[in-house]
């Protein structure tokens, strides 16, 4: 205890707070040990002012004997030296000596503490058994106690408190202590609580002082320290940082404030010029050196940064807290550089690098000295800024010392060198046995080139290995371009320039050369520069062995667009088709290009061109960014998946289930084309570079790219037809070639060769049906010659037909189009052919001319409904048919064209339109009869109808006609008739048949043309009177009376060729017969048929052939009754072999199983039944299934609607209610 | 006042850059893609702790002697000027995400956070 006092107790981590010790020592001696031991025992809630949150503490004391001088004087604010309670030893158990001696003592120590004013005291009175026994004049031992609470403790008897029996193990002593240690404890906190709460008060007095003039920062500092210390003491480590960081919070703002043009006084001293940079000390708990330092007022800034952050670093320490002291170091040490600088310290260049890296490495030691290996691994990432940094400055000290120029320090620099050394002045006594210190490594590392090398590892470059540091360059350049950092790219490319000009790699520095010289981030000059280097290559002689250098096309320029013209891109062989290539030169100067080339790729493969050549308008735009923010794009893009299940569409459970990569075209793209143009160092190129000079190209030479948009024209080359796709571009400077490899998008164009080829058709605007027919039309040849050029002499042939005529006319002439004026043509006619000689015409142009043509209406008339009735003799190249829509008559007149380009005749089909259309009908009015024919306009023009006439084909005297027509011309609109009437007087009976025919003179009416000649049209037509042959005798029928019936079967058709199968014709007796079943059958019960009311007649296979029966039928009524039904039936005789079909197909056996049996149904003699198709059947096969099947029976078959025409469907005939007999004519066609 | 401002998309490309002493821009560009790094470091130890995921400010990322870079944060609500104005860039039809950011509204935002260039 009195050793403590001797020494300066503060400056030790064992610092307790101060309890002194009056009284009895030797009692204190005796209990020193158990109590020192005891009383950090049990914690102690310390409740505390401000709000601050109540803490658990173990007390601690340093029991030192009281003296006065121990007790502070007035205005002394230390706090660590400061005695926080004061206790009065005794075992006084006698009243007498009480009085006698103890009491007064007492009283002496109470009056020196109120002279200091010091409230914090304890008496303990100690009771032990054995001096009781001693004294046996004993007062109950309360009266001592009672005696000393009365004297001192007014109202205040806690403060004497009694031991009892301390060294003694009894329940009682532990009590006893228990109590005694808690009075203690509490006492004590109550001291601290009091005591520093004062302290703070009076500190925070003077931080109010901080703006006086004589305010002193280090002043203060101390005081504040002083708390710091305290906290400390009492293991607060948390309290005592939260003092340093308020010191170097308020320090930090003062130096700001400076910044601010706030100076303070005091800030004056860690002005001065900074002359000793030592770094940081980290391994004393105090550094006592500085604090001196600062306590005097003497403190540079770096000492007072240094001091603070030591003191902060122990208790981070403490704390545990390493990682904090690293982030923190790296602040400071910024901070520091950062605070000498707005002071305007004047520091020795090299000083602070020296500094900063000592301080770092200090750092580092002193977190590598309390954490084990695996701790330091785990938190790396809180040294790495310290290292980082400390590499930083070493970096720098490098190259202020000239220890990493090439040829070593200058005497320039070693002067530098011997300055900063002195500067660090000597090592520190704590690290000079150590081999590795900070301090040691800095001035080796400083002292010579080699051991500066060691510590550091000087960038490849400088040092001359520049292979290496391609390496190195190359990598991070990946990573720039890859990431898109283009500042860096232009950097990193201009060092690896550098390294490739030293490595003499040629391709590769071109390369670079080119991207630098092509590098927006450049200024001019230096771009101009790599330019240059690359001309300048590029325009030396080629050695023997040199070849051309190929470059990367993207460095040098962009392909902007490519116009085609004409834009479709699709020319024909030998035509012009120009490209307008759109460059941008990126290079910063004019470059003269020998040649500018782009390689084609020619298939013969035709068609695919088409909309790939742009737009329509025949431009290609090519994708555009720079080289460098492309580089998002290059990234590969994200993957983007889905999930795809599987469910059974039966009871939906998962068949199977499977993630689907949506964008795999973007993923699975190849990459290594696109990487290659960027990267510089890929300089041999892909093989495709080696030019083919063989191949088709586009071709520039001596282009002059000036930097920027430049326009190129190219002629591409139509020589072959087929498609042609650019493939590659390659622009020669000298020896050097700059290659695009790929092309994209894709541009091709199309070269074709054409047929010629000859259109006709009707000139439009006539009218909707173009061609009509009767009256001349305009129609319009076109020959697109295609490759075929019309020379001289060349001609149409055109075969005349009677039908349509060519017309010859003035006004025929030829035109070429895309060229000027109309050439005539000569058209001569032989009787066979007409000739059109043809004006000479070059390839692919198209030649246009007019003729006129007429075709002749023909003149029978033309039934609608069947073709067989025309007359196939007169019309063979002519087929007339009824428009669907409008009921108009159309012929398709067929001209037969030879060509001179084709040893075939081109027949080339016309169709012309009957303008009208004539219907007849007889009118009667009593005995009179009139002709009445209606001409209907079905074209779409307004016609002239003039001189309708009809006269008899063969005339006879017998009938005259009468014309009722009073208008000699007559306008007839489109879609309007007009009626003719006729009134018929014949002298005599009439004949049988009267052949008229109709004729009509029209003509069109236009506007533009003079009238023409009017035009003849003819309609022909037969008027039969009716057959109806009334019976022999009688007039009428009569109801009741049988009358004769008499059934006409007439064939009208002839048996095609291909329908001679359906009509069953059987050769049987040699003669060509069919057999047919016919039944007289009356449904209104109108009739009665009497007899025999059904047969079958042979009916020979020839055109009108007839066959009459004769039968009797009864009318059941009087009046007009309608003629009985006559069914036909074809009649299959059961002679011919009954049978299916052999092998030809199934389903026709079906059709005959289910007519047999629809057979068998119908009972019947004349009923028989059989199958069609039977007259394929032959051989022995079908006997076998004859007698398979049983009876062949004769069969019935209906025919197809439409194949019998019933005469008098619909004929009534006229009963009277008398018997009568009556004849009937039935046609059966 | 910020002397650089950076905008980089998550697969480090930088989308928008702009410094203010543009005769040491390389410099700038250089430290925030080292930044970039402690990005890294600080979103994967994010991933690990489970802790504060939402949390977007990333702190002090790179220290230097002379600028402190920081990720998303500060005490002014300068970032969050700078997030409301990114967002709204994000929220152009007209935008491709990952291109790099032209917009002028943008830029103004940035030049206003900037030091004036003296």
């Amino acid at each position: 205890m009195e050793a403590h006092e001797e020494k300066p107790i503060i400056y030790t981590m064992e610092n307790k707070p101060i309890v002194t010790c009056a009284g009895d020592q030797s009692l204190f001696t005796s209990l020193y040990t158990s109590l020192a031991q005891q009383l950090p025992k049990e914690p102690m809630e310390w409740r505390r002012s401000y709000g601050r949150a109540p803490k658990m503490i173990h007390l601690e004391a340093n029991f030192v004997q009281f003296k006065e001088e121990l007790l502070p004087k007035d205005g002394n604010k230390a706090l660590l030296t400061f005695p926080f309670l004061h206790i009065y030893w005794t075992d006084c158990c006698d009243t007498e000596v009480y009085k006698a001696s103890v009491k007064e003592d007492m009283q002496r120590w109470q009056n020196i503490l109120r002279l200091h004013s010091s409230v914090d005291w304890l008496i303990v009175v100690v009771e032990s058994d054995a001096k009781k026994k001693n004294k046996t004049n004993i007062l109950p031992r309360t009266s001592i106690v009672d005696k000393i609470r009365n004297d001192f403790c007014n109202k205040q008897s806690d403060r004497c408190v009694v031991l009892s029996d301390p060294l003694k193990e009894s329940s009682r002593s532990q009590e006893s202590w228990s109590s005694f240690l808690t009075k203690l404890r509490t006492l004590l906190l109550m001291s601290f609580t009091k005591n520093l709460g004062r302290f703070e008060d009076d500190m925070r007095t003077l931080r109010e002082k901080r703006t006086e003039p004589g305010w002193s920062f280090c002043d203060y500092f101390m005081v504040q320290e002083e708390l710091a210390f305290v906290f400390e003491m009492l293991q607060q480590f948390e309290d005592a940082l939260v003092q340093y960081d308020e010191l170097d919070a308020l320090f930090t703002q003062y130096v700001l404030n400076f910044g601010a043009g706030d100076g303070a006084n005091w800030l004056g001293s860690f002005c001065a010029p900074v002359r000793s940079w030592n770094g940081l000390l980290l391994r004393r708990p105090i550094d006592m050196e500085k604090r001196e330092l600062i306590q005097r007022g003497e403190a540079s800034l770096l000492d007072l940064r240094s001091y603070l952050f030591s003191r902060q670093c122990t208790l981070l320490i403490f704390l545990q807290r390493p990682w904090e002291v690293t982030l923190r170091a790296l602040e400071l040490l910024h901070n520091c550089v950062q605070e000498l600088r707005l002071l305007e310290v004047s520091v020795v260049p090299g000083a602070l690098d020296c500094w900063v890296f000592l301080s770092c490495l200090e750092v580092l030691h002193r977190i590598e000295g309390c954490c084990d290996r695996s701790q330091l691994e785990a938190n790396c990432s809180h040294t790495v800024g310290l290292w980082t940094y400390a590499t930083e400055k070493l970096k720098s000290l490098g190259y202020l010392c000239g220890l990493v120029a090439e040829n070593g320090p200058t005497s320039e620099d070693l002067n530098r060198t011997v300055d900063l050394l002195a500067g660090l002045g000597t090592e520190r006594p704590e690290t000079g046995i150590t081999m590795q210190s900070p301090y040691k490594k800095l001035k080796e590392a400083l002292s010579s080139v080699e051991a500066f090398e060691k510590h550091y590892l000087v960038s490849a470059l400088r040092k001359g290995d520049p292979e290496r540091a391609e390496g190195f360059l190359e990598e991070s350049l990946r990573l720039y371009v890859a990431e898109g950092w283009s500042l860096q790219v232009t950097h990193t490319r201009k060092q690896m320039a550098e390294c490739q000009k030293l490595l003499r790699q040629t391709d590769d520095y071109l390369q670079t050369s080119a991207l630098l010289a092509g590098d927006a981030n450049l200024n001019q000059e230096e771009r101009t520069h790599f330019c240059q280097e690359i001309l300048s290559f590029a325009s030396q002689p080629p050695g023997p062995s040199d070849q051309t250098v190929a470059l990367s096309m993207a460095a040098f320029a962009q392909l902007r667009q490519l116009q085609f013209s004409p834009p479709g891109a699709v020319v024909h062989v030998g035509a012009a088709l120009q490209l307008e290539l759109r460059v941008r030169c990126l290079m910063p100067v004019a470059v003269h290009v020998g040649q500018l080339a782009a390689t084609l790729h020619f298939s013969l493969e035709q068609g695919g061109a088409r909309g790939r050549a742009g737009q329509g308008d025949g431009v290609v735009l090519f994708p555009q960014g720079s080289p460098l923010s492309g580089a998002g794009c290059s990234l590969t893009p994200a993957l983007e998946l889905y999930e795809m299940q599987d469910r059974s569409p039966s009871d939906s459970s998962l068949n199977s289930a499977g993630v689907v990569c949506k964008n795999v075209h973007l993923l699975l793209r190849r990459h290594d084309s696109n990487a290659s143009l960027d990267t510089p160092t890929a300089g041999v190129l892909p093989a495709a570079v080696a030019v083919d000079d063989g191949a088709q190209m586009l071709r520039a030479r001596d282009v002059t790219l000036q930097p920027g948009d430049n326009s190129i024209l190219f002629t591409a080359p139509v020589r072959n037809p087929g498609s042609y796709t650019l493939r590659q571009l390659c622009g020669s400077v000298g020896r050097v070639q700059f290659v695009q490899s790929h092309i994209y998008p894709v541009v091709q164009y199309e070269v074709y060769s054409q047929e010629p080829q000859l259109t006709i058709e009707p000139l439009s605007g006539l009218s909707v049906y173009n061609l009509l027919a009767g009256i001349p039309q305009r129609v319009k040849f076109t020959i697109a010659t295609g490759h075929y050029s019309i020379k001289k002499g060349d001609a149409l042939q055109l075969s005349n037909t009677d039908s349509m005529p060519i017309l010859h006319s003035s006004r025929c002439s030829a035109t070429i189009l895309s060229s000027t004026g109309g050439q005539a043509l000569s058209i001569q006619s032989s009787e066979k052919v007409t000739s059109i000689s043809l004006p000479p015409t070059p390839p692919y142009h198209t030649l246009e001319f007019q003729l006129e043509v007429l075709c002749h209406i023909p003149p029978a008339p033309l039934k609608l409904d069947s073709e067989r009735l025309t007359n196939g003799e007169v019309r063979h190249r002519s087929k007339s048919r009824s428009h669907a829509d409008s009921a108009m008559i159309h012929i398709d007149q067929k001209v037969s064209i030879d060509c001179p380009w084709s040893i075939y005749s081109t027949l080339i089909s016309l169709t012309f339109y009957v303008p009208f259309k004539a219907k007849h009908t007889l009118l009667s009015a009593g005995r009179r009869k009139y002709i009445q024919v209606c001409l209907q306009n079905v074209s779409d023009s307004n016609f002239h109808l003039a001189d309708p006439v009809l006269v008899e084909r063969q005339p006879t005297t017998t009938v005259e006609l009468l014309s009722l027509n009073a208008k000699r011309q007559q306008l007839v609109c489109s879609q309007q008739s007009l009626f003719c009437l006729w009134e018929m007087r014949w002298a005599k009976d009439l004949p049988p048949c009267l052949q008229c025919e109709f004729s009509a003179s029209f003509v069109p009416i236009s506007a533009l043309d003079p009238p023409a000649a009017f035009k003849t049209y003819r309609y022909e037509f037969q008027l039969d009177r009716a057959e109806i042959c009334p019976a022999s005798g009688d007039k009428h029928c009569r109801t009741g009376t049988l009358c004769g019936l008499e059934v006409s079967i007439t064939r009208q058709a002839e048996p095609s060729e291909t329908e001679g199968e359906e009509e069953e014709s059987t050769e049987i007796e040699g003669l060509k017969t069919t057999k047919l079943m016919y039944e007289v059958v009356d449904n209104s019960s109108n009739w009665a048929v009497c007899g025999k009311s059904s047969g079958v007649v042979s009916m020979p296979v020839a055109p009108s052939a007839t066959h009459r029966v004769q039968m009797e039928v009864m009318p059941l009524f009087a009046g007009h009754l309608p003629f009985p039904n006559i069914k036909v039936f074809k009649y299959l005789p059961h002679s011919a072999a009954q049978v299916i079909q052999p092998d030809t197909d199934s389903c026709l056996e079906n059709d005959n199983l289910s007519l047999l049996d629809k057979g068998l149904d119908d009972q019947g003699d004349t009923a028989s039944i059989r199958s069609r198709g039977s007259v394929h059947s032959v051989g022995s096969g079908e006997q076998q299934r004859e007698q398979q099947r049983g009876l062949p029976m004769p069969r019935l078959e209906p025919f197809s609607p439409g194949q019998v025409f019933n005469w008098t469907q619909g004929r009534q005939v006229l009963v009277l209610p008398a018997t009568d007999d009556h004849v009937m004519e039935v046609n059966v066609t | 006042m910020a002397v650089c401002i950076a905008v980089i998309a998550k697969e480090n490309y930088p989308l928008y850059i702009r410094s203010v002493p543009t005769q040491n821009e390389l410099k700038f560009h250089y430290t925030v893609h080292t930044s970039l790094d402690v990005v890294e470091e600080k979103i994967s130890a994010v991933g690990k702790a489970m802790a504060d995921q939402r949390e977007l400010y990333l702190g002090l990322l790179y220290p230097t002697e002379d600028y402190k870079v920081y990720g998303y944060v500060t005490n002014s609500k300068m970032f969050r000027k700078l997030h409301n104005s990114f967002t709204d860039v994000m929220c152009n039809p007209f935008y491709n995400p990952g291109d790099t950011i032209q917009s002028k509204a943008f830029d103004g935002m940035v030049s206003v956070m900037m030091v004036q260039a003296s």
